[in-house]
């Protein structure tokens, strides 16, 4: 359905959908207490002839009760909503043996670095980066940079397993974001984020930029392929292959 | 003010020879400096509105020629065409617009200057002459920020929020000059907010009338009273937030530029600092009003007085420890995230309790329908869903996936349009007489209700539906998503409500001007309410009263059992009444 | 402050005793109150950017002369005292030594900007900027020698120009506001014990003033 929550293809996708939905209801009790209490009330106090209003400056009872149950609500809601929050984004959030992924966002494009079959991201620099050349800032210096993919709008992720990004801005924020794997996180310059996720659905899948970042952040796209773990490792090895062929990395 | 200088002021309340520039452009009334900022900040409520049809035209038929287009320069919209660059520009500068120089000043710059005086029966503000500078420093901000949307390279484009580094870097942004201004503007604006913080904060303390206590004071007052201590201390961080930025493009400065050790997210969190209790600006002076417009309505004391004011004090007071969540996603400690996330869901106790306590003063009332009162119940109505809609974003996990969607562009129009602009409307008509000594029309004011009412959630209400199926922010064209084409319909549909929700508008703006000419003279208290101000000739004299009244009761005293009328005013003395325990008068 | 002199300075009509403080005294500590959180915002970005700084900041007194400022920080010191000693002549009935007193904290308060000014032309000319160290300069000398620590000088240049150019500011405001009522008001004898106001008034400004400088002087400075 265009006009509801988007495909749930990650682990926590079905979580939050799951938090979206509570509040919905919650909120949804709410609103129709309040705009039928309304209604009710418009209709049926409205002023007739001979009619006159209940002299009355409150009810402590009542002020009592409606405070109560809205904060008793927002606590309940507070930490329920807590725990989720610690599992995606929390310090030690990561799943161990996750498969690291560099994520270098730039006006307007991204840049990802997948870590070849040594399973390690080469160190960055953004004194290194060069528009054609070396456009992610690789040190060449760093061994674990031999073998890193370096690729242009296209995230590869498998299925099934982990995936952790290191985000990083090359000049202004700019904001990570699929929506059907309910990630989003800022690339703030300056600053390398993390932020993971694991990818439940095989499928291709778009990536947007979410944070206003100049003229062409309407068309900071790029396109994202979950497969499954073992067309992923088909491609990862087609990728390495490629590039030792080619002599780059 | 000398003794000898005040006692000649008040002999004179009634013999005004002042010239006409020092009554009408250069005053120090404070009822003449408040209808001057309704002209100021209607123009600019409709610049805004301007600016948002075309957001709308974009987005509702992207890439087709708009209307009027081709008046643009060929570097914004050739042949009408709206380029992505201008289009950043119409966000940035339509939150601007309404934000500071429609909604603050129309709630603030009005309401306060007009109101506060007349409802606590003070003769003028504190301070007169500052208040005056008040007005004209307002005046030279939006004069500025209105300059900068002609600059050669166009207007800051940033969005309303002035991200750095963004913001701060031309060679990123294309924006110079018209980003400069920006901040300059902002600057002037914070002047003159701080200025009329200092007027409306001394006055409310100083000079309330005998009788006048602190809780015999309309719930507008109060309301205006704490906003003024909110903009008091938030505006000055903006100031210096906007000081900093314009240092980072004229001075070369590194304060948000981690090239040379500079924090990116330094500019969010003096911005959300002040942002945060800034949207609390916003709304509070707009519950006030539609606390008088209710009460008056229904011809009820309002249910929970007490409790309304202590629900003002914690909105305020838990205001300044929420900013992070704006800030969720931004790459902040976590550990943050979870303490906002417990501050935020507390926010909206306060506000639950004045929804219900608003539906309780209406229940078993005598509920009188006139055009103020629309707006008031339809305040309530519409605030409640804007309120509901920020449960979402307080809960953490769920806000990762709304943020910076469609869903909060929701929210934020509910509650400033549907909450603020429906009290705005409300408090014209009904401080209309009072200020021009006329009536706007009744059916007119109707009929611009439900249509506004209409078209509003028309326009809006879909929003939220964008937003869940993860429409982005500030999107030139969403087309190039394919996960958005689908939504393209709703967009167009959403643009159309829109234009018909500008137009409606219309009609406010003719009842408007022309009853202020040709309006039924207004009787001397139309609305049969207790308030002070409805003591005075309309309009009321330079000076208000020669001797400030003297008040015996709360000012929702309707309804008094025993009573032949359905409204007791605070001034009048029934024999059951005592006179207030007062030092002797001074002066005089 | 007698009570006759307090309700003199009271609105002349009957009111609600609200916080039993004349209206323009309330005005300036609430004025004072959103000046707190002006410098606030400045100082506490200051602390973040040099505290979250990944580099050393630059030793005290190498780009700045503390000699010299700290011979200004006990002008505005000295003008503060004056200022009290202004407050305390007119309560007393002395309209002559509070034209005396109030000259002098004018003239502290100048010569406080002038001393600024000159220290100010001073660090351009060494090559110290706002955004930070001047391209062939001798402090850019410094920098490549390594006695300055290249990766903090554009954040120290921000923040100290910044923070004292405001205060600087506020400062010159102050003294522009005094010489103002000096002409207007004390000169022509126009202040009396019973109605001093204006006196107290300023004199509060320029309380805060001062405290404000001497705080920056010992976390820019000193520190």
């Amino acid at each position: 359905m265009a006009w509801w929550l988007p495909a749930q293809a990650s682990t926590f996708a079905g979580s939050i959908d799951k938090g979206f939905l509570a509040i919905l209801i919650i909120t949804g009790i709410t609103f129709v207490l309040v705009e039928v209490g309304l209604i009710v009330f418009v209709i049926r106090y409205r002023a007739r002839p001979g009619r006159k209003a209940h002299y009355t400056h409150g009810s402590t009872p009542a002020e009592v009760i409606w405070t109560a149950i809205p904060a008793v609500t927002m606590v309940i809601l507070g930490i329920a909503s807590n725990g989720l929050w610690v599992k995606i984004k929390g310090r030690s959030s990561v799943p161990a043996g996750a498969y690291t992924i560099g994520v270098h966002a730039k006006q307007f494009e991204w840049w990802f670095t997948y870590p070849g079959p040594d399973g390690k991201l080469g160190r960055v620099k953004q004194s290194l980066i060069d528009k054609t050349s070396n456009p992610t800032g690789l040190d060449p210096d760093d061994p674990a940079s031999k073998d890193d993919i370096v690729v242009r709008n296209q995230l590869h992720v498998p299925t099934g397993h982990p995936v952790v990004l290191y985000l990083s801005a090359e000049d202004v924020i700019h904001s990570f974001y699929v929506p059907q794997f309910r990630v989003r996180q800022d690339a703030v310059p300056g600053l390398e984020i993390r932020v993971w996720f694991e990818a439940t659905v095989p499928g291709n899948y778009e990536l947007g930029c979410s944070m206003l970042c100049g003229m062409g952040h309407y068309k900071m796209r790029a396109q994202v392929f979950a497969h499954t773990q073992a067309d992923f490792d088909t491609w990862a090895a087609d990728r390495a292959a490629k590039a030792k062929g080619e002599g780059t990395s | 003010m000398t003794t000898v200088a005040a006692a000649s002021h008040t002999a004179h309340a009634h013999h005004d020879d002042r010239s006409f520039i020092k009554k009408y452009i250069f005053s120090t009334d404070h009822k003449i400096i408040g209808i001057q900022f309704l002209f100021l900040s209607l123009f600019f409520l409709l610049v805004g509105g301007f600016l948002a049809m075309q957001i709308r035209w974009q987005l509702g038929f992207p890439g087709k020629p708009m209307p009027g287009g081709s008046l643009l320069p060929e570097t914004m919209a050739p042949g009408g065409v709206i380029l992505p660059e201008y289009y950043i520009q119409l966000v940035t500068m339509h939150g601007t617009f309404m934000v500071f120089f429609a909604i603050m000043l129309l709630l603030v710059g009005v309401y306060a200057n007009f109101l506060i005086p007349l409802k606590i029966g003070a003769h003028d503000m504190a301070f007169p002459r500052i208040n005056m500078a008040s007005f004209w420093s307002a005046f030279a901000a939006g004069g500025v920020m209105l300059a900068s949307m002609y600059v050669p390279e166009g207007a800051a484009r940033a969005g309303w929020t002035m991200y750095a580094p963004l913001s701060a870097r031309e060679d990123l942004s294309g924006a110079a000059l018209g980003q400069q201004l920006w901040s300059v503007s902002i600057i002037l604006f914070g002047l003159s907010s701080v200025l009329g913080s200092l007027n409306y904060i001394t006055t409310v303390i100083n000079n309330r009338a005998p009788g006048m206590t602190w809780f015999r004071m309309p719930l507008s007052i109060w309301a205006l009273f704490i906003t003024a201590i909110l903009g008091l201390l938030a505006v000055p961080v903006l100031a210096g937030a906007a000081i900093m930025l314009l240092f980072e493009q004229v001075l070369g400065t590194h304060f948000f530029d981690p090239a040379a050790g500079g924090q990116v997210l330094l500019w969010q969190h003096l911005f959300w600092f002040f942002g945060h209790p800034e949207v609390y600006i916003l709304i509070l002076p707009a519950m006030g009003i539609a606390s008088d417009l209710i009460a008056n309505g229904s011809r009820k004391p309002i249910f929970g007085y007490h409790s309304m004011v202590f629900a003002i004090c914690g909105i305020a007071f838990l205001g300044w420890i929420v900013w992070g969540h704006h800030m969720f996603v931004s790459g902040m400690n976590p550990t943050l995230g979870s303490s906002f996330m417990v501050s935020t869901l507390l926010i909206a106790v306060p506000s639950a309790i004045k929804v219900f306590n608003w539906m309780g003063t209406m229940w078993r009332g005598n509920l009188r329908f006139h055009v103020p009162m629309l707006h008031g119940v339809g305040f309530v109505a519409m605030f409640t869903i804007g309120g509901l809609s920020g449960i979402f974003m307080a809960a953490t996990p769920v806000d990762m996936f709304i943020h910076d969607t469609y869903f909060i562009v929701a929210h934020i129009h509910y509650v400033l349009f549907g909450g603020s602009l429906f009290a705005i409307f409300g408090a014209i008509v009904y401080w209309f007489p009072k200020m021009f000594g006329r009536m706007m029309n009744e059916g007119w004011g109707k009929v611009h209700f439900w249509l506004t009412m209409l078209f509003y959630n028309m326009t809006f209400f879909p929003m939220h539906n964008l937003g869940m199926a993860g429409h982005m922010r500030r999107l030139y064209d969403p087309n190039i998503y394919d996960f958005l084409k689908p939504l393209q319909p709703l967009n167009t549909f959403i643009s159309i409500s829109a234009f018909l929700l500008f137009g409606s508008q219309i009609i406010f703006f003719v009842n408007f001007w022309w009853s202020m000419f040709k309006g039924k003279k207004a009787p001397l208290n139309p609305w049969e309410d207790n308030g002070l101000e409805w003591t005075l000739p309309s309009p009321a004299p330079h000076g208000n009263w020669e001797t400030p009244p003297t008040v015996y009761r709360g000012p929702y005293e309707f309804s008094v059992p025993g009573m032949s009328e359905d409204y007791l005013p605070q001034t009048k003395k029934l024999p059951t009444d005592r006179e207030p325990a007062m030092t002797p008068a001074h002066g005089h | 402050m007698t009570q006759a002199m307090a309700d003199a300075m009271r609105p002349p009509f009957p009111a609600e005793r609200g916080l039993d403080v004349y209206n323009k005294k309330l005005g300036m500590w609430i004025f004072l109150a959103s000046e707190v959180m002006f410098f606030g915002a400045l100082i506490g970005s200051y602390v973040i950017l040099r505290f979250g700084a990944a580099g050393d900041w630059a030793k005290p007194g190498v780009v700045l002369n503390i000699k010299i400022t700290a011979f200004n920080t006990f002008l505005l010191i000295c003008s503060s005292v004056s200022m009290v000693k202004a407050y305390a002549a007119i309560q007393d009935g002395y309209p002559d030594k509070l034209r005396f007193w109030l000259l002098m904290t004018i003239l502290g308060g100048a010569c406080f900007v002038g001393i600024q000014v000159f220290e100010y032309i001073h660090l351009v000319e060494h090559g110290f900027v706002p955004s930070g160290v001047r391209e062939g300069s001798e402090l850019a000398e410094m920098v490549a020698a390594g006695s300055l620590p290249a990766a903090t000088m554009g954040l120290y240049g921000s923040t100290f120009f910044t923070m004292t150019g405001f205060h600087g500011f506020h400062v010159t405001c102050g003294v522009l506001s005094m010489l103002y009522l000096y002409v207007t008001k004390a000169l022509p004898g126009k202040y009396t014990a019973q109605d001093f106001a204006g006196i107290e008034v300023v004199g509060l400004y320029w309380h805060f003033v001062d405290l404000v400088w001497i705080i920056l002087f010992t976390i820019v400075y000193l520190v």
